[in-house]
């Protein structure tokens, strides 16, 4: 099992410069016109019903699951082409990079659930009254929570191909094409599938949320099982839960033993490396697929067509020579410059239009010690998991034999939508009548806590055997062996598990703050709480507060947090 | 060889060559300065010289992938402006793509170059078998020896039947059977006329490589790198490395590049301070090779080639240290010889803690930049320097690669000598705490 890390990680030692801040004006003024496109038609009535009917009969689910996993999909298909484009632009060229990096680099700390309620608005008015702009809305939330990081990581692998690689592509004057598909992708690809498999853990979470939406008074459901559970939710059927919490258990089995298992093991072929590995035993898929002669025709067939297309003499032929002393164009550098900065100015002056009309300092004040309570709660929660976890964790990784069965349950565990298993957490607080402020908080982590764990996992199977023995043999025990060998050994793992875990937790307490049962209404105080509020109100300047807010907690929490333990890290506990 | 007598035109022709890297602040740094170099079909030509002279430079300009600074650089008689159609490439890396098979690789020149399916592998096939590969060609790289892996590399190169082929070091990533195999596959195929190329041109450090393979070498002197001395290999293949007339070649090449000797090592670093580059030399391997000179059967003074050829080090490696050892007067490099210093022996015979004490003078006698860096330490009250000012100094010299080796070798060297401590975290010199009342 190996373990890439988080995206969000990469560019660790990258200090934060004034780029950033432009990256974050942008961001924030792109929202705010998609807010204002939105707005414009938010109370306007749909012209017709966009709610499917929805039945609670078991026998629907099979085909809201094929819905849901289609749309899926769908979702993944744009965010592969996304990365292709967004991130070799942003690799390929210097200028676009300075603005490019640090605009993804915000938008993955963004809650992007807290904007669902206009982008499904957005949707809804390039197709009006067609099921269509639904479709594209629930796949567009998709997509936000899955571009980014695989984004990230491709454009890391761009930025990071090995010099002689590319030196012999020039020399064997590769198109730019040939080059893209024979050098680019497949040095990318086992960063990609890693990225795409954790991206599509998040998605499940996410088409989940996005299916049934209330903004303001328009409502709409689109049929799968996001929708199924939403209205089980309304009618207090607790039987129909459990029976979507068990079609949901079957997708992603299917999805994990059929497509992401033999996708990652087959992944491990583009591995830059130069001595053949201890090779792992195929998943069972992959066997079949490699050793069974129907599976082998269709796949070369396919294998042999895509083949033609990458061989494609597309773009020029690298005929130009590198020259280390043409220095950039100071002209179009500035010329470049002078737009971004308009165009931060503008999004500048937006926001600032856009705020003073409605909202007052003690506004941000609220925001701010609303998000606070959110910190508390994720930092409470971060730390409960760490102690269950870590040593839990390592003591699975120490042991191959418990690894090979814990890690794909682990794995398994963390692409299953969390907001599905809500419901009962919710029908208990309300039977006891306890707190919702202390036990609606357990859910922000429910879905994300098994990062922690199989990264830890990962880096516990991965400490040194020979160091295992030196451990041994000193008789290093008891705390400090903690202390000095297994958490130094682990932290750069840990480090991977906890920032996506805490991530995560900041995205779903939009949906873990609040929680209904039927009539009954749950809340919790806290920035998640604020922006469902704010959504179910469709009091637009609170949303966008409320999302700025928590996009410069994620981000600050990152910067002084995750970055420099990351680096620290990676710096200490590796050798050369 | 007889057969470079000029047929037709020259395939390469290079005139004043310059290559040269901008410096804000200062100086250019010069890495190829008036280079001038005449390729005829039907030779082997090598261009032997120490790492930074510039050698791989060269190649990669004759090649297009890069652009001189200044001076023409002609294929077949037209300007050179990119990668040019008939030149292929073999790397010291072997650069093979790990998620290719052995046939694939092979084939991305031709699929470049838009060749048919059915050509493709047909020229593939001949390719592989040519060059010894045959039923290797459903393996992976990872799956093939080092020697495997270069005769992937050569026939890549091969099958798109270039005029002209470029070798980067070939075979210094090999082991010494592995490469000296291929070195005389390679031979037995150009003399056989089965290679599909004109010419060649191969950068190697390794002066036996070049005097065994090449029919025309430039030995190029470093920093900035230059042609020393063009020489023609006059014997015949198959050579005979023990043939005495070939021994004498190889002894007068590692005398022209120990040649540009200092006249004694101080003034050199006097003249120079600041501004030179050490190798990143460990003090182990220093005090190994003393030992050695000092013991049976050099008492103390030996032979380069020979030296070379007992410790199976190559020119590249035994002349950096060497030099190290001259400048910091351990022992004396001339005429292709190295022989032991006074104080040299005096080190050799001493026990840890004096080796140490030893060191510690030399470095702060004969290093001006240790020197330099004790001396601030001493000044400063709390004993602490950061140790981006040295490097933005040395910078100043020399390439930010070159600055951050000199630095980590003297960061390693002081560490030794006991005459400052580092810590990376905070990018800091630092004395030792008892340090202070000592000296």
């Amino acid at each position: 099992m190996t373990s890439f890390a988080a995206p969000a990680l990469a560019s660790g030692r990258r200090m934060p410069n004034r780029w950033d801040g432009v990256a974050m004006l942008l961001v924030m003024g792109l929202l705010i016109g998609l807010v204002d496109v939105g707005r414009s038609t938010l109370f306007t009535p749909l012209a017709a019903n966009q709610t499917a009917t929805i039945h609670l009969d078991p026998s629907y689910l099979p085909f809201y699951a094929l819905r849901t996993t289609a749309r899926m999909f769908a979702a993944l298909f744009c965010s592969l082409f996304f990365t292709f484009t967004f991130a070799t632009l942003a690799a390929k060229s210097r200028r676009a990079g300075l603005i490019l990096i640090p605009i993804l680099d915000i938008l993955q700390s963004v809650p992007i659930l807290g904007f669902l309620s206009f982008t499904v608005v957005f949707f809804l008015n390039l197709f009006p009254g067609r099921v269509f702009g639904a479709e594209l809305a629930c796949i567009f939330a998709i997509f936000t929570s899955q571009a980014w990081n695989m984004a990230f990581s491709f454009y890391q692998s761009l930025t990071t191909l090995p010099a002689d690689l590319v030196e012999a592509s020039r020399a064997f004057r590769l198109s730019s094409w040939q080059k893209f598909w024979r050098l680019d992708v497949p040095f990318a690809m086992p960063g990609l599938v890693w990225n795409t498999m954790l991206s599509m853990s998040g998605g499940w979470f996410f088409v989940v949320a996005s299916e049934a939406i209330t903004v303001g008074n328009t409502s709409f459901a689109l049929p799968g099982i996001g929708s199924y559970v939403a209205l089980a939710l309304q009618q207090k059927n607790l039987l129909a839960i459990f029976y979507a919490i068990i079609a949901m258990l079957i997708v992603i089995l299917l999805y994990d033993q059929l497509l992401f298992r033999p996708l990652v093991a087959w992944s491990g072929k583009f591995r830059f490396e130069t001595t053949a590995s201890t090779a792992t035993p195929d998943p069972w898929m992959l066997k079949l697929i490699r050793q069974t002669r129907f599976f082998q025709a269709v796949f070369d067939t396919i294998g042999g067509g895509v083949g033609k297309v990458f061989r494609l003499r597309l773009g020029a032929g690298s005929t130009v020579q590198i020259d280390e002393n043409r220095q950039p164009s100071r002209v179009i550098d500035i010329l470049w410059y002078l737009i971004i900065a308009a165009l931060a100015g503008y999004s500048l002056w937006r926001i600032v239009g856009f705020i003073a009309g409605s909202l007052h300092w003690s506004d941000l004040g609220e925001a701010l010690l609303m998000g606070s309570y959110t910190m508390i709660r994720v930092i409470v929660l971060m730390s409960i998991a760490a102690l269950i976890w870590v040593p839990i964790g390592v003591w699975i990784g120490l042991r191959p034999k418990a690894t090979r069965i814990a890690q794909p349950i682990a794995q398994f565990l963390a692409a299953f939508p969390a907001n599905l298993l809500f419901p009962p957490f919710v029908v208990a607080i309300v039977y006891f009548h306890v707190s919702p402020n202390i036990w609606l908080t357990p859910l922000m982590l429910i879905g994300t806590q098994w990062y922690i764990l199989f990264n830890v996992i990962a880096g516990a199977a991965a400490f040194p055997g020979d160091m295992r023995e030196a451990v041994a043999n000193f008789r290093i025990r008891g705390f400090l062996r903690w202390r000095r060998v297994m958490i130094p050994g682990i932290l750069p793992y840990f480090v991977t598990g906890a920032i996506t875990a805490s991530g995560g937790a900041w995205n779903a307490s939009i949906v873990a703050e609040v929680a209904s049962w039927g009539s009954t209404n749950l809340h919790a105080q806290g920035l998640g709480a604020y922006i469902a509020q704010a959504t179910a109100a469709g009091d637009t300047p609170r949303i966008v507060l409320g999302v700025a807010v928590m996009s410069a907690y994620v981000i600050t929490f990152n910067r002084i947090l995750w970055r420099p333990l990351y680096a620290y890290a990676s710096r200490r506990t590796t050798l050369g | 060889m007889d057969q470079a007598i000029m047929v037709d035109a020259p395939l390469v022709t290079v005139r004043n060559c310059r290559q040269a890297y901008h410096k804000d602040a200062s100086t250019d740094l010069i890495v190829l300065d008036d280079v001038n170099l005449t390729l005829q079909s039907g030779e082997i030509v090598g261009l032997l010289g120490r790492s930074g002279s510039g050698k791989s430079t060269l190649l990669r300009i004759v090649s297009g992938l890069l652009k001189p600074t200044s001076g023409e650089v002609k294929w077949r008689g037209q300007p050179l402006t990119g990668p040019a159609a008939g030149v292929a490439m073999v790397f010291q890396s072997f650069a093979l793509f790990p998620w290719l098979t052995v046939q694939e690789n092979v084939e991305i020149g031709l699929e470049a170059q838009g060749v048919k399916k059915a050509e493709r592998e047909e020229r593939t096939e001949s390719a592989i078998d040519l060059i010894g590969l045959g039923g290797y060609d459903t393996a992976y790289p990872k799956e093939l020896s080092g020697g495997m892996r270069q005769r992937v590399g050569l026939a890549r190169a091969l099958v798109v039947h270039p005029d002209l082929l470029l070798m980067d070091e070939p075979f210094s990533a090999l082991d010494v059977l592995t490469a000296e195999t291929l070195r005389t596959d390679l031979i037995d195929l150009w003399m056989n006329k089965k290679l599909p190329v004109k010419s060649i041109l191969m950068v190697t450090h390794n002066i036996e490589e070049a005097v065994l393979m090449c029919d025309r070498v430039l030995v190029f002197s470093s920093n900035p790198g230059r042609v020393a001395q063009e020489l023609k290999v006059p014997f015949p293949h198959p050579r005979n490395r023990y043939d005495p007339a070939f021994r004498q070649m190889v002894d007068d090449i590692y005398g022209i590049m120990t040649r540009r000797k200092p006249p004694t090592a101080q003034a050199a670093v006097a003249a120079t301070g600041f501004a030179t580059p050490l190798h990143p030399i460990s003090t182990n391997i220093m005090a190994g090779l003393l030992e050695t000179l000092e013991g049976k059967p050099y008492d103390g003074r030996a032979d380069l080639p020979a030296l070379a050829a007992a410790l199976q080090y190559e020119a590249d490696e035994l002349l950096p240290l060497g030099e190290t050892l001259s400048m910091l007067g351990f022992a004396l490099l001339e005429e292709g010889d190295l022989h032991i210093t006074q104080a040299g022996r005096k080190f050799v015979d001493a026990e840890t803690e004096e080796r140490k004490q030893i060191f510690a003078k030399i470095l702060q006698a004969q290093v001006p930049l240790a020197a330099e860096i004790r001396k601030v330490l001493d000044e400063r009250w709390n004993h602490r320097a950061s140790a981006v000012r040295f490097r933005d100094e040395l910078e100043d010299h020399m390439s930010p690669e070159y600055a951050e080796e000199t630095l980590r070798t003297v960061i390693a060297w002081g560490r030794y000598a006991e005459l400052y401590e580092y810590d990376e975290e905070a990018q800091q010199f630092s004395l030792e705490e008892e340090d202070e009342d000592e000296e």
